[in-house]
């Protein structure tokens, strides 16, 4: 039943807060020139760290397509005084979780430990070796070539990993953003352990490096910990700027053949960076385009009013230099022709007309009120830790989020958008294309 | 209030975990569980049907998950859509889920919201507004879901094809999403009867967790769900699987460039967690065959021989229906899944004669142990643990039982689990055979992927 009273007790029990505190972000600069960004958070007997690299894909030769993403896998396959088993049983032993990722920009380790002394010491000497002394052992390459060059064919097998990877291309065409993140079969096959050695001289450096740290240590704990694990990087002497990517692509289509029952469909451009002066416009604006999960014009018109899909998203990846702007659906192939040009038709009129009022009111109110979803869990303040060092945005981003998408207007998305996508200016590949086109390319 | 404390018996230190939990049943009989956890202003709802895919009937497989995109559609109070907008304007994330056992819906927003949540939540748990129309349009989602993750999918066509390959009887032979002729006569009458049937209060579980104070949660929860009316549930039909009498073996031909060896093992389930010994042993068991980069697959077949590019292992303890045990491998380039087989045999033979070291077996306990401590991190993987336990019928109260009955499994009951369950006459083996992309004329264009 409802009764009044009941209501004024919800009431007064949720009052909403309405200055949420961000996580207090404390930063410095080791000794090895490493730059720390740390939480300070003893809820959880705990601790978080991740070192990152500027040592992704894009630091590949074109020849050489995998040599960075191998560096990477091979870390923990042993280093000084440590076989890869003695890693990973070492970690396992004390319940420690060693990770990593890798994309087109970033390599990065991350350790997940408990916060009590004996357990944490071990997973950080363990990290350090790893991180600092790896030794890329010949018998070990050979192994992972094998498997990787497996996984590759593999994936070539399968419509979405075909689908993007001729994205990547033709979105990016020479731009080493194209190459594909884990190497491609005639990189991979040449790999040496010299090469593996030498990308890592060049691009392991502690000067690059960015430590996250976040979870149950004191402040001086942490500053001992990011020395532990960047002192002893190679010296390096900084790393090569990339190429700018071409903004401008000329409209392309892209049809591949597969057996699939459904085709899977990619659309898009050259998009924009971590630190571009339209990314407050773009993202808000995206969440009403294809972002905004079950209520984005682009789940509206393909799914929910005709059933054509059951995934249908659009995405602006950030990174240094522009990263893709993304469109992906996928339909059973008699319909993947009318779905295409119903996405293309959505994209054109947000494009031309940008947002409504409401519409925008809408995507601050989730945006904003959902901010504090972004940081309620020690990973996730650790993944802001990475990526505000690694991109050097200010230290205060997550504390200015809110009030950033809060003043974005209709007028800017649109202008934003007028200046980044181009819809008749855009890369599209079908994956297991309707047969009536005899899978030719035009 | 309950709380629980789980020691932390690691190799080096001891620490106590402590867990507050907080339930009480309305008089309409749902019960409402609430984990309060105050490190960040935001909550989580969950509301858990028990009702899954395994109480569907021939001829009417994949209801159970076409009522739940259905429960998006709209009530007689909320239009369709309405649901999904005003949570999202409410800065929140929200989505469903349909497995075997149960289906549970879900939204996460900040504190001050969860009256919003509840209202919605509750609303479509008793006024749900199905229409044809809407079920015509949402059911060629669910087809096309099928084919992105099933059709399309060699690895889980093997699976859908192997389960009703090792189920004669159960219904877990029945794929949660559906065989596509059912999909194709279902009607909406079809969704109406499995929603009057199985959603009611009485059947289901709510848990709240995340910044909110228990007798709050309560109140809120005997405001928004207490006057929905209670139902007679149906008697549930219990389902015995024949026993198996001598080794499965298929073949499933899909495009793909690599094999895949799957080996299935029926094995028991936790039915009494105070009681009970196998099932905690066979975890063990999962996690020392596969628990980590040094756990024995991994090592020896990966490593060490290199007969495999990848090894995986899997076994869950606590489901309504019976259990598997299931290794399954890729072997590497140059390899035959023959060979694959008899190296899986092989290190189960080794194994079954002899048996674990201590450290092997503490490792893994560790590893477990740990795992207590990471899962604070997440007070959303906390609620569907609660949720599941409880849709499942052991209840949240039986997880700290489970932590310790896990603590005290010996090596030799790890041996002795190999030996009963990794029997032939228990098995089924189940192999993808990998297909070229087309009889047809490649079609190689410039700059685009290698088809063949």
């Amino acid at each position: 039943m409802f009764i009044n009273k009941l209501l004024a007790v919800a009431a007064l029990c949720f009052a909403v807060g309405n200055a949420f505190a961000t996580p207090h972000i404390q930063h410095w600069q080791s000794a090895s020139g490493a730059r720390v960004l740390f939480v300070e958070d003893h809820d959880i007997p705990m601790l978080d760290v991740a070192v990152s690299v500027p040592a992704g894909s894009s630091y590949d030769q074109v020849a050489k397509s995998g040599v960075a993403g191998m560096t990477h896998a091979l870390l923990d396959q042993g280093a000084d005084g440590l076989s890869e088993d003695d890693i990973s049983r070492g970690m396992a032993d004390i319940g420690a979780q060693l990770g990593g990722s890798f994309d087109q920009d970033r390599a990065s380790v991350s350790l997940r430990t408990l916060s009590h002394a004996t357990e944490r010491d071990e997973a950080l000497r363990i990290m350090a070796q790893v991180l600092q002394h790896p030794v890329f052992p010949d018998a070990i390459l050979a192994r992972e070539k094998t498997r990787l060059l497996s996984a590759l064919k593999e994936a070539e097998t399968k419509p979405e990993a075909i689908a993007d990877k001729a994205f990547q291309k033709a979105v990016f065409g020479n731009h080493p953003y194209a190459l594909p993140v884990s190497g491609d079969v005639p990189g991979v096959e040449q790999i040496t352990t010299a090469e593996l050695k030498a990308f890592y001289l060049a691009h392991y450096n502690a000067s690059q490096s960015v430590v996250a740290i976040m979870g149950d240590v004191t402040h001086a704990q942490a500053e001992a910990i990011a020395q532990q694990l960047t002192a002893q990087l190679p010296a390096g002497s900084g790393v090569a700027a990339l190429p700018a990517v071409a903004m401008k692509i000329p409209y392309s289509e892209l049809r591949i053949f597969h057996p699939a029952s459904q085709s899977h469909i990619l659309i898009g451009v050259p998009g924009m960076s971590r630190n571009d002066p339209d990314y407050f416009p773009l993202y808000v604006g995206n969440y009403i385009l294809g972002g905004g999960g079950f209520v984005s014009r682009l789940m509206n018109e393909v799914r929910e009013k005709r059933g054509l899909a059951y995934s249908v998203y659009s995405y602006f990846m950030p990174l240094k230099q522009p990263g893709a702007f993304q469109i992906g659906l996928q339909t059973k192939k008699e319909q993947a022709d009318g779905a295409l040009a119903l996405v293309r038709k959505t994209v054109a009129e947000f494009v031309a007309k940008g947002p409504t009022e409401k519409e925008l009111t809408a995507a601050k109110q989730n945006i904003v009120g959902g901010f504090p979803l972004r940081i309620d869990s020690n990973r996730k303040i650790l993944d802001y830790l990475s990526i505000i060092g690694f991109y050097d945005m200010p230290l205060t981003y997550l504390d200015d989020f809110t009030s950033r998408v809060e003043k974005v207007t209709v007028a800017q998305i649109r202008s934003a958008y007028a200046r980044h996508i181009h819809p008749e200016k855009m890369a599209t590949v079908i994956v297991g294309a309707p047969e009536t086109d005899s899978g030719s390319a035009k | 209030m309950r709380i629980y404390c789980v020691a932390l018996l690691l190799l080096w230190s001891q620490q106590a975990i402590c867990t507050e939990v907080a339930e009480r049943t309305l008089s309409n009989g749902l019960k409402v569980v609430v984990k309060e956890d105050h490190r960040a202003p935001v909550i989580v709802q969950q509301i858990w049907y028990k009702a899954g895919s395994m109480d569907e009937r021939t001829g009417k497989t994949g209801v159970a998950h076409a009522l739940e995109h259905l429960m998006f559609k709209g009530t007689h109070l909320v239009p369709a859509g309405e649901f999904s907008r005003r949570i999202a304007a409410a800065g929140g994330r929200e989505n469903a889920f349909t497995s075997n056992d149960y289906t549970a819906y879900f939204q996460q927003l900040h504190k001050s919201k969860l009256p919003l949540a509840m209202k919605l939540e509750s609303d479509r748990m008793h006024n749900l507004n199905l229409s044809a129309k809407e079920f015509a349009k949402e059911i060629k989602v669910v087809m096309e879901e099928r084919r992105m993750r099933t059709d399309d999918e060699p690895h889980a066509l093997l699976q859908e094809k192997m389960m009703a390959a090792i189920y004669q009887e159960h219904p877990y032979q029945h794929p949660v999403i559906g065989w596509m002729s059912d999909l194709e006569q279902m009607n909406v009458h079809d969704a109406q009867a499995w929603y009057q049937q199985w959603y009611a209060p009485n059947n289901a579980t709510l848990v709240i967790a995340g910044d909110v104070h228990a007798k709050q949660v309560f109140a809120l929860a005997e405001r928004y769900y207490g006057g929905i009316p209670r139902q007679v549930q149906p008697v549930r039909r219990q389902f015995t699987e024949p026993a198996q009498v001598g080794i499965k073996r298929m073949v499933v031909k899909a495009p793909a460039e690599l094999p895949l060896l799957v080996m299935s093992y029926h094995a028991p389930n936790i039915l009494d967690p105070k009681l009970d010994w196998q099932p905690y042993a066979l975890e063990m068991l999962a996690g020392v065959l596969g628990g980590n980069e040094s756990a024995w697959l991994n090592k020896h077949l990966v490593r060490e021989q290199q007969i495999a590019s990848s090894v995986g292992v899997g076994y869950d303890s606590t489901s309504r229906g019976p259990g598997l045990f299931t290794l399954e491998a890729t072997p590497t380039a140059g390899k035959t899944v023959a060979e694959m087989e008899t190296a899986l045999r092989a290190e189960i033979a080794q194994l079954v004669k002899d048996g674990i070291s201590e450290e092997e077996l503490k490792r893994v306990k560790a590893q477990v142990m740990a795992g207590e401590v990471y899962k604070l991190d997440s007070v959303f993987y906390q609620a569907m643990q609660i949720g599941q336990m409880e849709s499942i019928g052991l209840g949240y109260k039986a997880i700290p039982v489970m932590l310790e009955k896990l603590q005290g499994v010996t090596a030799e009951q790890v041996r002795q689990v190999a030996q009963t369950y990794l029997q032939d006459d228990n098995l089924t083996v189940a192999v993808l055979d990998p297909q070229p992309l087309s009889g047809k004329p490649k079609h190689k264009i410039e700059g685009a992927a290698h088809v063949h």
